[in-house]
């Protein structure tokens, strides 16, 4: 990997970290509703994963679907940040019209298929991409986030067992961050190492550290060319942490400030940017103008576009229900 | 024309559409090697290969959830789930995600999936084989719900479902598959949306859906022996409701009787008589009866379960009631 590259995939991780930062601001001012769930800590496994992806590059992208805790995802896949963050607000110019907020962004012109509210759905969806893109013959792949939680749901066991009878191209990335919203693992989960969940389905799986972007990465070229090449679904389980509760709402009173500075240490963004200044790649001077420039870009152009963008129309309120453009043929009304 | 039996008529549909369109495939349970528990996929299997006629393991809400996200990348997936009672391991993907995609996304993504699935009673299939349900699937917002009566509307309607761009959840009948009715031998469709009048009447109006029709039609033809005129509508469409039709009908005759094999507790029954509140509350001139099933679970034994299910004869009493003559 060239050095522009590795710069470019740490100042990405930064940026995320940021955003994410500057929706924790806005949720606390009360710009942003519902429920706000951030990715902070798991920085190195969506921006890692994706690095190896197909993505930004439109409809040729590979199909990406996680949970709720989607803005990095759907912006590592090719989504505009300010229309993320406009979603966030509820805006027109939201990536889903302010229809769907935090948890359900979605960009279709870049194949983000979605965030979902349902712990274990994204699983068969994902493996439908993955049917669709077969059937059609392109060499597009679906590639599933979700946490170590929805590995609980039936959906997971469902869709583990059809996606590698039909030998769909799926990769399912388990982002394990050891708790289930508030439960730690060993109190809701029989068999701890993820992996190992789908030899039951006989399917390709391994187990990396999701925490140094460089493992990441390289475990994930691998599965993906697995993938990519036609021998079937394959199963990655990175092992990370998420720094914030579970939402908002969440106090974290369910583990200790220990456990969490231990995992601090390990900070991806920490790991990947000592690793660049010891490769003399990059200075802290140089990290220090990303920070003013992407704090400049957030403020002066994301959340000052999110501000001002335009509510959705309440005449528009029954919009997108069912096909507002449908053919008379098949819908009627009925010929009497 | 030729007589087709319902069965026939959707696996014609199937095979039309399935010739005409590589995006369209079929899913289920048994719907491929077996040919279908109701033979609406027989043949099927040999002609378009397993690629296109997937028998799933009985695994019901993700394998509708694939057939969501294949519908979301351009596939037009017609899903079987061999009892409606199933389709309740199966609401997740149906309705947290089929029903709210289009929504959520503002409009980016759609789910043109449909969703074939008999509810109703048979004989003695007893409480986990006999559920209705259409009333739920009504309930829900960004669904399409169409009950064909016959062959003709088997067969039109699930062609029409199988191009429409929303989720269209078909519900048929066990006792149905077997019934049978001359259609056009061309191709033709029929509309998902609008109720129509299958038998005029100027005295009282009998409104049904799904199997119901059958029971008003029934007892149509023993109130004209009473020298009285019923006039049968089929609602046939669930979602969106045909207002105008109710509303046409009500104005006509001025008494109705609603007949439902659901149970009766907010059901289509509760729905049609707010219908007609709302839109011809002063048309009316007698109490609107409902006519439905027990609140009870469907039970196993014969006389019992005659007793929980509404026939022709509980629709004939329901609209002498109506109208005042018992």
């Amino acid at each position: 990997m060239k050095d522009a590259d590795k710069k470019r995939i740490l100042r990405e991780m930064i940026f995320y970290r940021r955003f994410e930062d500057r929706t924790f601001e806005a949720y606390m001012e009360r710009k942003i509703g519902g429920f706000l769930h951030l990715y902070t800590g798991q920085e190195a496994v969506a921006t890692g994963v994706l690095e190896k992806a197909v993505v930004g590059q439109g409809d040729k992208n590979d199909y990406v679907v996680t949970g709720y805790r989607d803005h990095v995802h759907a912006i590592k896949t090719g989504a505009e940040p300010r229309e993320v963050m406009a979603e966030l607000y509820g805006k027109e110019t939201g990536s889903s019209k302010g229809r769907g907020g935090s948890m359900h962004i979605f960009d279709a012109s870049q194949n983000f298929m979605g965030g979902y509210a349902l712990v274990g759905q994204p699983f068969p969806l994902a493996a439908g991409f993955a049917m669709g893109a077969k059937h059609k013959g392109t060499d597009q792949i679906a590639i599933c986030f979700l946490g170590d939680g929805a590995n609980n749901q039936g959906t997971f066991h469902e869709t583990m067992n059809m996606a590698k009878i039909w030998n769909l191209p799926v990769l399912f990335v388990c982002e394990n961050n050891q708790y289930a919203i508030g439960t730690r693992i060993e109190r809701s989960t029989a068999v701890l190492d993820q992996y190992k969940r789908v030899c039951a389905y006989d399917m390709e799986a391994s187990q990396h550290d999701g925490m140094d972007i460089d493992i990441v990465m390289e475990a994930a070229e691998k599965a993906i060319d697995f993938v990519r090449s036609g021998k079937g679904p394959y199963f990655l389980e990175l092992m990370t942490y998420r720094y914030r509760g579970h939402s908002m709402s969440d106090a974290k009173g369910y583990r200790t400030k220990e456990e969490e500075a231990e995992w601090e240490k390990r900070d991806p963004i920490k790991i990947y940017s000592e690793r660049l200044i010891k490769a003399g790649i990059l200075d802290k001077a140089e990290i220090k103008t990303w920070e003013k420039e992407i704090d400049d870009e957030i403020e002066n152009d994301i959340i000052k576009f999110s501000e001002e963008s335009p509510e959705p129309k309440v005449e528009d309120l029954n919009k997108y229900v069912l096909d507002d453009n449908p053919d008379p043929r098949w819908i009627g009304p009925l010929q009497k | 024309m030729a007589e087709t039996a319902y069965w026939e008529a959707i696996q014609r549909a199937h095979d039309e559409e399935m010739a005409r369109d590589k995006m369209v495939i079929c899913m289920g349970e048994d719907i491929g090697v077996a040919g279908g528990t109701y033979k609406a996929t027989s043949g099927l299997f040999d002609k378009y290969g397993e690629e296109r006629v997937i028998d799933t393991p009985i695994s019901e809400n993700s394998y509708t959830g694939i057939g969501i996200g294949a519908s979301m990348v351009g596939m037009r997936p017609v899903i079987e789930i061999m009892s409606i009672n199933f389709a309740l391991l199966a609401l997740d993907t149906l309705i947290n995600a089929a029903a709210k995609i289009r929504y959520m996304s503002g409009g980016q993504l759609q789910c043109p999936i449909v969703l074939r699935t008999p509810g109703g009673t048979a004989h003695q299939l007893a409480a986990q084989h006999s559920a209705r349900l259409a009333r739920m699937f009504m309930s829900t917002s960004g669904l399409r719900v169409v009950t064909p009566r016959g062959p003709l509307d088997a067969y039109g309607m699930l062609k029409s479902a199988i191009r429409s761009n929303d989720p269209v959840i078909i519900i048929e009948h066990e006792q149905m598959y077997n019934l049978r009715e001359d259609i056009p031998d061309e191709e033709f469709f029929r509309p998902l949306e609008g109720a129509e009048v299958v038998h005029e009447g100027t005295d009282i109006s009998l409104i049904g859906y799904n199997f119901s029709v059958h029971l008003c039609l029934e007892a149509a033809k023993r109130l004209e022996a009473d020298g009285i005129s019923a006039e049968v509508l089929d609602l046939r469409a669930l979602k969106p409701l045909d207002r105008e039709s109710i509303r046409k009908t009500v104005e006509k005759t001025h008494h109705v009787v609603i007949a439902e094999e659901d149970e009766a507790p907010v059901g289509v029954g509760a729905e049609i008589i707010s219908v007609i509140n709302e839109d011809c509350f002063y048309a009316l001139d007698s109490q609107p009866v409902r006519v439905h099933a027990a609140d009870v679970p469907v039970p196993y034994n014969h006389t019992l379960e005659k007793a929980a299910i509404p026939n022709a004869d509980d629709v004939y009493h329901g609209a002498l009631k109506a109208l005042g003559k018992i």
